[in-house]
């Protein structure tokens, strides 16, 4: 693998123009997940695995696969 | 044939009593994007794939299954106990007027499920990539889903609902690669 | 109607965690059916699950179809409570 997609982040940004006939005040800075999936390529043999109890609450075997989700949003405000 | 297990694949906990949960969630039964629609269209290219990635379309379809019964659960869990009139203040009233608590396969919106939402080309890489689209579609509609509840339990059930959409999305990327390995060549990672 | 005991929902978690890695290393071989390492994790795991249900069986009956029926004066395949009622 070229990059190691531990490099990556899983979330981005972007702005949208806000018009001053625009009826809501600016919602701000937009997001998007960008998830490991997208940076992996064809899984390379014996990466670190999860411990199964850890595994299943995570959701995946692979600690490279894991992403975290929560609403962009509501972390902004707190 | 298919086997079932008394058991879900993931423990599904509800923490607060919030039927309008229920609404949201009912996309992921019958909607577009849900597991309904994600089991059917994966079983279903099984029978003009390439062998290669028959396993494959033939697990996480069945792994679908076992998601579509996650999603039940939650459901149930969240309208079981719930009067009429707290049904009727959910904003679910309309759907009790039909069908009481009866699961039905719709959407969000009310639109019952339908077969046009499974795709099948034949064609092994539009079939492929139509899989991997539907996978980050049911991504994101976790995602909405977990911006709206804010029951930190059931948020915990869909966090892993979306993480194995990120997986599954993973190895269609994978099959993708398999079938267009040049013959006799060794993969490289 | 009784409620279940926490050694129940302890076993069953234990099950599904390794369940679930057998779930992943399945989906994971699909794509790898040459990666021995993963094979190998995959029989130990298959096995081990095997042991936790044969255990999870005797005390809370059958959890599949075809499981051996541990207590045989009952039909306790169709008895409550199903997964989505626990
Ligand atoms: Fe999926």
């Amino acid at each position: 693998m070229e990059n190691s997609p531990n490099t990556y982040t899983w979330m981005k940004t972007y702005q949208t123009y806000h018009s001053v006939y625009d009826p809501c005040p600016p919602l701000g800075t937009r997001y998007y997940s960008t998830p490991p999936n997208l940076y992996l390529g064809f899984q390379p043999p014996n990466l670190e695995q999860f411990q199964p109890n850890k595994a299943l609450k995570k959701g995946t075997l692979w600690p490279i696969l894991y992403d975290y989700y929560e609403n962009p949003y509501e972390k902004k405000r707190r | 044939m298919w086997k079932y297990e008394k058991k879900l694949q993931y423990p599904v906990k509800v923490s607060t009593c919030n039927p309008t949960l229920a609404k949201y969630l009912i996309e992921q039964y019958g909607g577009a994007d849900g597991e309904l629609a994600a089991a059917l269209r994966y079983l279903n290219q099984r029978y003009t794939i390439p062998d290669k990635v028959v396993g494959l379309l033939t697990d996480i379809g069945t792994e679908e299954f076992a998601h579509l019964e996650m999603i039940a659960t939650m459901i149930y869990k969240l309208t079981k106990d719930a009067t009429p009139e707290q049904l009727k203040e959910a904003g679910i009233d309309a759907h009790y007027v039909n069908h009481d608590k009866a699961l039905f396969y719709h959407n969000a919106a009310g639109a019952p499920f339908t077969a046009t939402y499974i795709q099948a080309k034949g064609d092994p890489i539009a079939d492929l990539y139509e899989d991997i689209a539907a996978e980050e579609k049911a991504r994101a509609t976790y995602q909405w889903i977990i911006d709206l509840s804010d029951d930190p339990d059931l948020n915990d059930s869909l966090r892993f609902l979306r993480e194995r959409e990120v997986v599954h999305s993973q190895r269609f990327r994978e099959a993708v690669e398999i079938l267009k390995e040049e013959r006799d060549r060794k993969k490289i990672f | 109607m009784e409620q279940l005991p926490q050694e129940y929902y302890q076993l069953l978690e234990e099950i599904q965690s390794v369940d679930f890695v057998i779930v992943e290393l399945t989906l994971y071989l699909d794509t790898h059916p040459d990666d021995y390492n993963a094979l190998q994790q995959y029989n130990q795991f298959a096995a081990y699950s095997k042991k936790l249900k044969d255990n999870f069986e005797s005390l809370f009956g059958p959890l599949e179809q075809g499981s051996l029926i541990k207590n045989t004066d009952y039909w306790s395949w169709s008895s409550s409570p199903w997964p989505w009622q626990v």
